[in-house]
């Protein structure tokens, strides 16, 4: 599904990836995690060319994609994204922020767009909300929203950056309750998270980065129970 | 004499220049806001010899006064062969000074607007262009309204500098009777007058016009 080929990214004279390799497997549920600044953000939205890297190769779909070269509005509607901060558009509505993607950038029909969101809105439980504005929503809501949003596109893979971190803690359930479910249909999805208890319950492979590195991948179980490296060891001992 | 002797004396030449202040304002504000858009967009443009433009329009109209301006382009214009009525040079004169202060206002709400908006809908798919038409320049157009209100109340004041060029508006109607009457006190008092009406009234509309956008109640 995606395949990253020694992926190295700089900003200025900071390093912030070096010789990435990252297989992304259909329905597979990855997730990335390490301390702040280790890169995995980074990482992330290189995914979807929201950064673009210095040197590497990254095959969405079998395909490389030169960023320099090829319509990336294109291979994003592919690659859905959902950002730690919602992103919400404020001067819509709920209903709105959904059908805004397909309507402006598929040119769906709306009525067909407005029956597609509502869909999605039932699937994150925010249906009964459509008309809200996001100043109207709490964190969770506005994050499910989102979700949504990103959903409508019907990608094939979704990239999460730390979906929960701007939540309160009785709001992150509700969020992680979605993507559990979104898992269990088969999505594919790439994830930046804090939340270890979601990371060995849901995901397929963890990824532990620092410093720019992938320093070590496996199973949950590898990573969590059995972990190879000292450096894998002392990150989980402090989050753990 | 007194206020109100002077006040009937002068009320329908007054009334006449309000039309003049009207007018001159609307269409200077209007080309100004076209200006302030086009070089607004030059200035974030990614392409240097716009921002250079920009720059340049931007430092020599925020950099001389307001009054030589508007002389430059009546008197100065007329030497080298362009001429304009002075109606027309007034609203040249004061709608290319707004533009300069009007495309900051713009150039500021525009990059105020939080970079994930244009990340969440570059994220979906939609391209640079759609993505400020669609999300980004209704958020800061909204935001822009304050400002620019204010702007807009400064251009109705500032239009009466074009009465040293001749234009009979607000300003030069009292020029032309306190001349005639030997009452400046009372001539120029009511003259104000008419102005802090007129100001009221704009910012009676522009207040409505900021309720009305603001749908969503707050910014995030």
């Amino acid at each position: 599904m995606i395949q990253v080929k020694k992926l190295n990214k700089s900003f200025g004279r900071v390093h912030v990836l070096k010789d990435i390799d990252l297989q992304v497997n259909e329905s597979d549920v990855v997730v990335l995690i390490g301390a702040s600044g280790s890169g995995k953000s980074t990482l992330l939205r290189c995914l979807n060319f929201l950064e673009i890297e210095d040197s590497g190769e990254i095959y969405i779909q079998g395909q490389l994609v030169d960023p320099r070269k090829d319509d990336l509005n294109r291979v994003r509607q592919q690659v859905g994204m959902v950002f730690q901060h919602f992103n919400l558009f404020p001067h819509m509505n709920v209903l709105e922020n959904v059908i805004e993607a397909p309507v402006q950038v598929k040119g769906m029909a709306k009525e067909e767009a407005k029956k597609l969101a509502l869909s999605y809105l039932e699937k994150v439980g925010m249906a009964d909300r459509a008309d809200a504005y996001s100043s109207q929503l709490s964190g969770g809501q506005k994050q499910r929203v989102a979700i949504a949003r990103a959903l409508a596109m019907e990608p094939r893979v979704m990239l999460f950056d730390e979906p929960t971190s701007a939540l309160d803690p009785e709001l992150v359930g509700e969020v992680l309750g979605v993507m559990k479910e979104l898992a269990r249909e088969g999505m594919t999805m790439v994830i930046v998270t804090h939340e270890m208890g979601f990371a060995r319950e849901v995901g397929d492979k963890v990824v532990y980065l620092d410093e720019g590195r992938i320093v070590e991948e496996g199973t949950p179980e590898e990573i969590f129970e059995y972990p190879k490296e000292e450096r894998t060891r002392e990150f989980l001992s402090k989050v753990l | 004499m007194g206020f109100g002797e002077i006040f009937r004396s002068t009320m329908s030449s007054f009334l006449e220049a309000t039309w003049v202040t009207i007018e001159i304002t609307a269409l200077s504000l209007i080309l100004g806001t076209v200006l302030g858009l086009v070089f607004a967009f030059f200035k974030i443009s990614s392409i240097k010899p716009l921002q250079w433009l920009a720059n340049l329009y931007i430092t020599i109209i925020r950099g001389t006064p307001l009054i030589v301006q508007i002389a430059f382009f009546y008197f100065g214009l007329a030497q080298i062969g362009i001429n304009m009525d002075s109606f027309t040079a007034g609203v040249a004169a004061l709608g290319i000074h707004a533009g300069a202060y009007i495309a900051e206002i713009f150039r500021g709400a525009i990059q105020s607007i939080d970079r994930g908006q244009m990340e969440a809908a570059r994220s979906l798919g939609m391209s640079q262009r759609l993505a400020m038409r669609r999300i980004i320049l209704p958020q800061a157009f909204k935001r822009s309204l304050p400002p620019l209100g204010n702007q807009f109340i400064i251009g109705l004041k500032d239009s009466s500098l074009v009465a040293y060029i001749g234009v009979s508006d607000l300003y030069g109607v009292a020029l032309s009777e306190a001349a005639a009457n030997y009452q400046q006190f009372e001539t120029y008092a009511i003259n104000g007058l008419y102005y802090l009406v007129l100001v009221l009234i704009f910012t009676l509309l522009l207040n409505r016009m900021e309720k009305r956008l603001d749908v969503d109640g707050g910014t995030r």
